[in-house]
């Protein structure tokens, strides 16, 4: 088996308490994982899970308490393996008084690009994350939407192997999620490993050949997002709207939600037909049908209560 | 049109703005008027310890120094043609600025004059001005013009020949230094004619100054010199009228009817001598001539040095 | 390697002149060279001295003052804005990015001693109407004050790899201050009788930076010749003991770990 782009080790990374106070925190529990080449591999969990820990650990911006990581072979301790990575910061923030060109050049310069190169590359991922209007802008100017795009551009300018994205649709409107999408999925096409964290469920759904979930500090669980959950269907969901004046028949509306003459109606799958028959009656028009199936929310939900139970024990048993 | 509003306001506060500063001008002037008065009384130095101030100055105690003459400076300005004036603070101030520059020439040269010279021309001090002008030499001993200006305090002052000897015999020494130190030195030792001397030790400290102060007290001194030399003739001449006489003459103009001057005779001012009441010549109370600052001494012969 | 330090260097070069800051500081700087000519003016005799005095003393507080506001943020405020993060991700050593930001500063110091130098060399020039053999102890003397820029830089970046800008504002201004007495408080060792204070404050001596070394502005305003060696000497310690300090700092920082 070919060398994975990332594994991690038995990762550990405990944090003092205070200055004075005794006792440790552990923000990342012996985590421990693998990553293969050209896998979109999303890393899940609520706020304070350790994501972000984990990132940092990965880029030796923190040091681990304990366990190690390797990077395409290389331990994340050898500085030069940063040349084969990319990363974006959760909420980045740049040097204000520079350009968003100028800032791209800067991280350029660490790559060894000759002048033209570099100009050529900046121009391009300017464009492929949408700043090109805003090249000569200064970055203290800018949206946290724009920083969050200048971030990616900065990240992969130079064709790393392996891309880190700290939480990459934040900040970002419904269009600039799509544009990150479609990089994501670039990305994957040209080869590269992609590793993000977020806590954005559908858009891992969506993207992640597998995913992990990181519920305090702790792994809960690898694999494919559909693994995760069960792929039983409990239902189908039918979105459509109903002409003015009309009211929804009964059985359907007991399991309805509207907005205005919009209705969102959940009917189990051997009554779809039956329910198409009784909204053609009434002249609706029907927009979408969905499958309902558990989520990775649900999944998600159960695992932070299970969780918030097992901490809470813990707290009862010491005294 | 929000613009044309905002600017409007924005000309009025100026407009305010400046009218409440002309309102203020008038006043600050009321303030200084009061506190210049008060100023004046209270001369006082916070810091007086030249090392310890050279301390604190970090490394700027050159700057300071500056700081410190230019002050010494405006203080002499201050009180000066004022008749009564102390200069208390000369000392204080030129100690300071020497310690933190102990390079600066001017201020040490400034001291051997104003120092010394009795009050209301200068601070009445001529040990202070011998420790600082000695200060001065010990750390500028390529200086020799410092040694010129400690002999003339030793001569003028304290009538001390010999140490004025040895002080321009020392200043002599530098190669730099001009004919007339060595014949100064020699002229000491000699205890030549006092009244040349003095003659000579004012001229000479006129030429090697370039500040404006010290050449003005220079000519003071040397008119007054001239004057002092000019009565003593003229009394000799009213003495040998007596004797030819037997009487004193009743003015000058009748030691020239009887052909023993050719006109009146004028002081450096210009104004005419006359003979005084107590039958001694005397300057004419017009004139800008002044002998009070002489020192008794400077135009008699000396003593008979009595160690060799 | 050292490629990355020039390019944190030129970076950080960059970032201070956009700062506006700078701009206030330079403009009261070329204020004080006109106030030297002013001053020298009413100071009797002394036109030349007095512009050189205030001259060099401005060059030098003002630039320390530059280098210890400027330094005391240059790694801090990185650390806290988290603009660190992205930078140390690159092929990147935090030691590299430690001297680069130690450089970046110095040439912003240097520039703008130059930018004053110019301005003092006007108001000479104003004053003298030509220049004079003994005013290359002016050149000396302001060589000087950059090697002291060099020694307060170090210190106070050192200061902030793990302090804040105003504990290290606090700890820079007092070691300066103790370097300036770092002859006292061996003298103070040396005349009590105790061989341990003695032995101390002799210790003390040497670990100071003795920034009295570096004081030349009397002497150039007089003229007086400064030894070559001198120049020779001073140069070496303070490669030294910014050696020294930055490989301290540089070790704390390759330890830190960022929030």
């Amino acid at each position: 088996m070919a060398t994975p782009a990332i594994e991690i080790l038995g990762l550990t990374k405990d944090y003092a308490l205070g200055h004075w106070r005794p006792g440790k925190r552990r923000s990342l529990d012996n985590l421990s994982l693998e990553v293969q080449d050209g896998e979109v591999f999303g890393f899940l969990g609520p706020n304070g899970a350790g994501k972000t820990t984990t990132l940092k650990l990965l880029m030796s911006l923190i040091f681990p308490t304990a366990g190690t990581a390797r990077i395409r072979g290389r331990s994340i301790q050898d500085v030069r393996m940063h040349r084969e990575i990319g990363y974006l910061p959760e909420q980045p923030y740049f040097y204000d008084y520079l350009t968003a060109r100028e800032l791209l050049d800067y991280f350029a310069q660490f790559f060894g690009y000759s002048k033209a190169e570099r100009r050529e590359r900046v121009g391009r991922f300017l464009e492929l994350v949408g700043m090109t209007q805003a090249a000569n802008v200064q970055l203290r100017k800018f949206s946290k939407g724009m920083l969050q795009r200048v971030g990616i551009a900065q990240a992969i300018l130079h064709d790393p192997k392996v891309v880190f994205l700290d939480e990459p649709m934040s900040g970002l409107d419904p269009i600039g999620r799509r544009e990150v999408r479609d990089i994501i999925l670039g990305l994957k096409s040209q080869g590269k490993t992609v590793f993000f964290s977020t806590h954005i469920l559908s858009d891992a759904e969506m993207l992640c050949d597998r995913v992990g979930v990181l519920v305090g500090g702790k792994l809960q669980g690898v694999g494919a997002p559909g693994e995760i959950v069960s792929l039983e269907v409990k239902g189908m969901e039918i979105l459509t709207d109903l002409p003015v004046g009309k009211t929804l028949p009964m059985p359907l509306a007991a399991n309805a939600t509207a907005t205005g003459q919009r209705y969102r109606i959940q009917v189990p799958e051997a009554e779809l037909y039956t329910a198409f028959d009784q909204l053609r009656a009434c002249g609706a028009k029907i927009l979408t049908v969905t499958p309902l199936r558990p989520t990775l929310e649900d999944y998600f939900l159960k695992l932070v209560e299970n969780e918030k139970a097992a901490s809470h024990a813990v707290e009862v048993t010491v005294p | 049109m929000m613009r044309g509003k905002q600017a409007r306001r924005a000309v009025l506060a100026v407009v305010a703005i400046a009218v409440l500063f002309l309102a203020i001008t008038p006043l600050q002037k009321r303030i200084d008027s009061q506190t210049r008065t008060v100023e004046k009384e209270k001369e006082e130095l916070l810091l007086t310890s030249g090392p310890v101030l050279k301390k604190l100055s970090l490394g700027y105690s050159a700057l300071l120094a500056d700081i410190y003459w230019t002050r010494a400076v405006q203080y002499y300005g201050g009180w000066v043609g004022d008749r009564s004036a102390k200069f208390q603070l000369l000392w204080p101030l030129l100690d300071l600025t020497t310690t933190l520059d102990p390079q600066l020439i001017v201020a040490y040269r400034f001291g051997s004059i104003f120092l010394s010279e009795p009050q209301p021309i200068g601070a009445g001090q001529p040990e202070r001005a011998v420790e600082l002008v000695k200060r001065g030499i010990q750390g500028n001993p390529d200086e020799w013009r410092l040694g010129t200006d400690l002999g003339f305090l030793y001569f003028w002052h304290f009538h001390d020949y010999d140490d004025a000897a040895e002080a321009y015999l020392e200043a002599s020494k530098n190669p730099k230094a001009p004919e007339w130190v060595r014949i100064m030195a020699a002229r000491m030792a000699d205890r030549g004619d006092a009244l040349v001397t003095s003659k000579l030790v004012w001229a000479q400290i006129y030429q090697t100054t370039s500040n404006k102060e010290i050449k003005k007290q220079a000519v003071q001194h040397l008119e007054g010199l001239k004057a002092l030399d000019d009565e003593r003739h003229l009394d000799a001449l009213v003495e040998q009228f007596k004797q030819k006489f037997g009487r004193a003459p009743s003015s000058l103009a009748e030691l020239r009817d009887k052909g023993y001057l050719g006109g009146i005779p004028l002081d450096p001012a210009g104004f005419p001598y006359r003979i005084g009441p107590d039958g001694k010549t005397e300057l004419d109370p017009k004139s800008t001539v002044s002998t009070e600052l002489v020192p008794p001494n400077a135009i008699t012969p000396p003593p008979p040095s009595t160690h060799e | 390697m050292s490629s990355n330090v020039s390019i944190v260097a030129i970076n950080t070069f960059r970032e201070a002149v956009r700062d506006r800051v700078l701009y206030n500081l330079i403009f009261f700087a070329l204020l004080m060279m006109g106030a030297a000519i002013l001053v020298g003016q009413i100071s009797l005799g002394i036109e030349r001295l007095v512009i050189i005095n205030l001259g060099l003393s401005a060059i030098s507080l003002f630039g320390l003052v530059m280098a210890i506001f400027i330094g005391v943020g240059l790694v801090y405020k990185e650390m806290d804005r988290r603009t660190l993060y992205s930078v140390l991700a690159k092929p990147i050593r935090r030691a590299e990015f430690l001297v680069g930001k130690f450089g970046g500063l110095l040439l912003t110091l240097a520039v703008n001693t130059l930018l004053m130098t110019f301005g003092l060399a006007g108001a000479l020039l104003y004053v003298n109407r030509h220049f004079m053999a003994s005013d290359g102890g002016i050149l000396i003397a302001i060589y000087f004050i950059l090697l002291e820029f060099a020694l307060v830089t170090a210190l106070a970046l050192f200061f902030s790899c793990f302090s804040s800008p105003m504990l290290s504002t606090v700890f820079t201004l007092g070691i300066y201050i103790a370097g300036m007495f770092a002859q006292d408080i061996r003298n103070v060792g040396v005349m009590t009788k105790s061989p341990a204070l003695t032995a101390i404050t002799r210790v003390i001596y040497f670990l100071l930076p003795n920034f009295h070394n570096f004081n030349a502005i009397a002497a150039a305003g007089h003229g007086d010749p400064i030894p070559l060696a001198l120049v020779g000497w001073n140069t070496l310690y303070a490669i030294l003991y910014v050696a020294i300090v930055l490989t301290a700092a540089a070790t704390i920082f390759a330890g830190r770990n960022l929030k």
